[in-house]
């Protein structure tokens, strides 16, 4: 775990990790929220962040909304509020409201797209962001301009053709494209083992001849300095980089899935004891920078924050059936 | 104006369109260096560079993954696939990520670009160089395909293509790259519409809508059976998706007979999708049953001359069944 005084070093002011910490408490109150939403009916589907908020947030922090580009994947919740998107966005689309930002209510939530955010739409197939990202970095390394594209997805991912071809292609022409993994080491039942040979996802970046770091996805200002570190290479135009964070899953895949199922109980119930915010919270106190009295505050604000995009959700209009037809092509 | 294949006409026109604008790049695999497996890039690298002309690594799925990057940075990639056979590993990227993102990001983000690829078969190319691959990608809204025939209308058709805000599939004949010549025009002159079917030779008892290699074929066949006074009105579609409806639904209700004359397997191939359209919509006008000439449900065009000649179809089997038709 990084030490108070490695934190420091690190440059982040107070402001700016508080924000962070706002985000991932945020994060996980609209995942609570949402949970509560789905079970009373209200809504339908939804995929938990829970466990990776910190790892997320703390990226997202190392890098430029606004200026860079993001390609996230659908479990990125804390990652797009990072970004910029707003608790009451999110409730819009968990709603698969009409003003659903995102995609006005046409895809399943957690498909986050904003074009003026930079943040590129997703789908909800695994892995096609990868080589994507890489033509992106193509673009933002012809146009020298200095920012980046930013792409993320599970360990899953790795397993897909296109992991392969997309940090190759980068690696090929020195893209500026930072591939962050949120290694929580299930895909649905699949347990990493199955899933991954050798000594993990980070070890595969030697093949193709660019920085892999593995990284603990819960102490925020290690994240933060691997994702500082390939960012400033990727500006430097020193090409790409690949993060490996080992997070936890501490939900089910998704709320259609009961990772109780095929998970050991009391492996579960140890990873519960390790949810990452709690260690955020006690890195932020340790360097003063947080107190109970404003932690308090803080999530109490945010209770607030969530109650008003719930009801602002619940009373938005549905999309009108007569767009379906809508945005086929440029001229529909 | 200038004598020209079809495969200088495609090569004429990405000159031409990257010339003109700074954002039209070229991509894929042998596409730099060697200008192309059938030279359609020749000579673009030297004269744009190896940015704009780029050779990519042999991974066709990144190669649409990387043009679609491009695109979302606001250039005008032209990607190739160096045979459309090769087009399915990059399927998904085409399918779900390509011709999707403008309607799952609710008209928020567009995807210019254009996919090349050399198409069908007769060059004895064997199974994996010889495909039609038009019917997977015409039931993709989203998508545009274009299938020419002749230089001008690759030509014109294809600045078009790297013009239009949507992505594009366009698919070249390999069969008729070196296959004749015609006068092909310069600049804007040269363009043509997307959507826009030719209706090139007129006759009173059948229609015979075909598109790419089998335009060639069913005009020989048109020939032949004009000795026997059996006029066939023959039109080329030269874009499936959108396809010109108006055209052929013009030419049917004079005729009252039509086949639709296609390479690729007859089992759902997009003649079938012509076919059905005409049927619900001039029923009244048919004096016969809409018929589809295509190849056979065999999963590709074999190697050996003699396999290859049984798979597609010739003008005597063409003549044939427009002959049935006529007499019906």
């Amino acid at each position: 775990m990084t030490t108070t005084a490695d934190a420091l070093a690190l440059g982040l002011s107070r402001d700016q990790a508080l924000a962070a910490y706002t985000t991932v408490c945020r994060a996980r109150a609209l995942d609570d929220r949402r949970f509560l939403l789905n079970r009373a009916g209200a809504i339908a589907f939804i995929i938990s962040p829970r466990g990776h908020e910190v790892a997320q947030a703390a990226a997202i922090a190392a890098l430029q909304p606004g200026r860079d580009r993001f390609c996230l994947y659908y479990r990125d919740f804390a990652a797009a509020l990072a970004c910029g998107f707003t608790s009451a966005e999110l409730m819009l689309s968990a709603f698969a409201r009409a003003d659903d930002p995102s995609s006005g209510g046409r895809q399943t939530p957690g498909n986050f797209g904003s074009r003026r955010r930079g943040v590129i739409i997703g789908s909800s197939t695994v892995g096609p962001q990868i080589p994507k990202a890489a033509g992106i970095g193509l673009g933002l390394k012809w146009k020298g301009e200095g920012a980046l594209c930013y792409v993320s997805f599970g360990e899953g991912a790795t397993s897909q053709g296109d992991f392969h071809e997309g940090l190759n292609f980068a690696a090929i022409h020195s893209c500026p494209v930072v591939f962050f993994c949120e290694n929580n080491h299930w895909a649905i039942s699949v347990p990493q083992p199955l899933q991954v040979a050798g000594a993990g996802v980070a070890a595969r970046a030697a093949a193709y001849g660019i920085p892999g770091v593995a990284v603990a996805g819960d102490d925020f200002f290690a994240v933060y300095r691997a994702v500082a570190e390939a960012a400033r290479r990727a500006r430097a135009g020193d090409g790409p980089s690949l993060i490996e964070a080992q997070v936890l899953r501490l939900q089910s895949h998704s709320t259609d899935d009961d990772q109780r199922s095929y998970r050991d109980p009391g492996e579960l119930a140890a990873e519960a004891e390790h949810d990452p915010i709690p260690v955020f919270q006690h890195q932020l106190e340790e360097l003063g920078w947080l107190s109970e009295a404003e932690d308090r505050r803080i999530r109490a604000a945010l209770e607030e924050e969530i109650d008003s995009a719930t009801a602002l959700a619940e009373a938005a209009p549905d999309p009108d059936p007569s767009t379906l037809s809508r945005h086929v092509y440029a001229d529909g | 104006m200038a004598e020209r294949t079809l495969v200088q006409a495609v090569r004429d026109a990405l000159a031409e369109e990257m010339e003109r604008d700074p954002r039209v790049c070229v991509l894929g695999e042998d596409v730099g260096l060697k200008g192309g497996v059938f030279k359609a890039t020749e000579g673009l690298q030297a004269r744009f560079g190896p940015e704009r002309v780029m050779d990519t690594p042999l991974a066709e799925s990144s190669i649409v993954a990387v043009a679609q990057g491009l695109a979302l940075e606001g250039y005008r990639p032209v990607a190739e696939i160096q045979f459309a056979d090769y087009s399915f590993p990059a399927f998904n990227q085409i399918v779900n990520e390509v011709a999707r993102i403008r309607y799952r990001s609710n008209g928020d983000f567009g995807c210019p670009l254009v996919i090349r690829a050399p198409t069908g078969g007769g060059v004895r190319g064997g199974l994996y160089h010889s495909q039609s691959v038009e019917a997977f990608y015409c039931h993709v809204p989203g998508l545009k395909v274009v299938l020419p025939s002749t230089p001008a209308d690759a030509k014109g058709l294809l600045k078009s293509a790297v013009r239009d805000p949507d992505p594009v599939i366009f698919l070249e004949p390999k069969k008729l790259y070196r296959a004749g010549r015609e006068e092909v025009a310069e600049g804007d002159g040269a363009l043509r519409r997307l959507g826009e079917a030719a209706l090139v030779r007129a006759g009173r008892d059948v229609t015979a809508i075909t598109y790419g290699y089998l335009r060639v074929v069913t005009l020989q066949a048109a020939a032949r059976l004009q000795e026997e006074a059996i006029e066939v009105e023959v039109v080329d579609l030269r874009t499936l998706r959108p396809w010109d409806v108006e055209t052929c639904l013009g030419s049917v209700r004079r005729t009252g007979r039509v086949a639709v004359v296609y390479e690729a397997n007859r089992t759902g191939g997009f003649g079938a999708e012509v076919a059905a359209e005409l049927a619900e919509r001039c029923f009244e006008s048919l004096d016969a049953p809409v018929t589809r000439l295509a190849g056979p449900d065999v999963p590709a065009m074999p190697f050996s001359p003699a396999l290859e000649q049984a798979f597609l179809p010739d003008a005597d089997r063409i003549a044939a069944g427009l002959r049935r038709l006529a007499r019906f």
